[in-house]
């Protein structure tokens, strides 16, 4: 087991590990509706499958948040 | 500028705050705020930005009040239904506060008119509700050299992020919108009303913090609150190299009207 963060909370995972398999380990049922940064640089949408995910990052999904009406 | 005796008293709490003070209050009443969006987050931001007496306040919507509206936008009032939201506000605002001077547009944020409306401004207020919009008013103020607030709120959670000329832009952490309808709208998933007022309440006190220069605004941070557990993150965003806008090989250098605008605002 390997420790990392996610959006500030440890997590324990299995590596090797995809960012694209994290993201369907975190139940974000819609890739689309995450921004994605590791150690706070942004990942571009197609890269996601073939990040990989380090002991020790520190993921941030960001959510899309349209509303203001 | 020198104060009435009576708007002495009226900011007496602003000029009591050792950061602002009397030198501050005449930033706030010079500056010229413009608010994009008289819905949800522009009702708090107006109704703040009114009682603080921002010189000038810019309030561009193209819409009229709803009776749904009522839940959250809560500078219109039932009778304000079916009147123009930009009447509606500048009618409130100027019974609030008659020194601050309002600019009522009764019309929609295009990448046409955006140029010529943010350049009288000091400071803008993203209070929209559609990704389009959202992109743009963040390349209009980058390529415009403009400081801006992004404001988005959905169910109940919300999301800022101020920009200044040089720091990390929507985009830097956005890149680009989301496929349409891959993230829900308001008017489909809906808000709980006071997450607006949490949210738009953040956008004004980051324009009165920028007027009187004061604190540390929310640059290079997305700070973001999830309402159930009331639980409050800030994330340290960089200026990323390959924005779109305002990277080191900008692809955005002028401004386009986004396709999926007009049936997104029609779908309110
Ligand atoms: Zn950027």
């Amino acid at each position: 087991m390997s420790k990392i963060r996610v959006n500030g909370e440890e997590q324990e995972i299995t590596l090797p590990l995809s960012l694209g398999e994290l993201i369907k380990q975190n139940d974000v049922s819609q890739p689309n509706m995450v921004s994605i940064q590791v150690n706070g640089a942004f990942v571009f949408r197609e890269k996601y499958d073939e990040t990989s995910v380090n002991e020790g990052d520190e993921v941030d999904f960001l959510y899309f948040m349209g509303g203001g009406c | 500028m020198d104060f009435r005796a009576d708007q002495i008293e009226r900011y007496s709490r602003h000029i009591l705050l050792q950061d602002i003070g009397v030198e501050g209050q005449e930033k706030i009443s010079n500056g010229k705020v413009l608010v994009i969006g008289a819905g949800g987050l522009g009702a708090p931001v107006l109704l703040y930005l009114a009682a603080a007496g921002v010189g000038r306040l810019g309030v561009i919507d193209g819409d009229v009040v709803d009776v749904s509206n009522l839940q959250r936008q809560v500078i219109h009032f039932t009778p304000d239904v079916g009147k123009p939201k930009v009447l509606s506000a500048k009618e409130k605002i100027e019974q609030i506060n008659p020194d601050v001077e309002v600019v009522a547009y009764h019309e929609f944020f295009t990448a046409d008119n955006a140029f010529d409306l943010i350049s009288g401004y000091d400071f803008i207020v993203d209070g929209t509700d559609n990704f389009p919009v959202k992109f743009l008013i963040n390349d209009a103020c980058v390529l415009g050299g403009k400081p801006f607030s992004h404001g988005g709120i959905l169910r109940f959670e919300g999301q800022t992020l101020t920009h200044l000329p040089g720091t990390a832009c929507y985009r830097c952490a956005f890149h680009s919108p989301p496929p349409p309808n891959a993230v829900p709208t308001c008017s489909q998933a809906g808000v709980l009303g006071a997450i607006a007022g949490m949210l738009g309440t953040i956008q004004a006190a980051e324009a009165l913090k920028f007027l009187t220069g004061t604190g540390d605004l929310l640059t290079n941070r997305l700070l973001s609150f999830q309402a159930k557990s009331m639980h409050f993150r800030t994330v340290t965003i960089r200026k990323n190299p390959h924005c779109p806008v305002c990277g080191e090989h900008p692809v955005i250098t002028g401004l386009h009207e986004a396709e999926q605008a007009a049936c997104e605002l029609k779908k309110r």
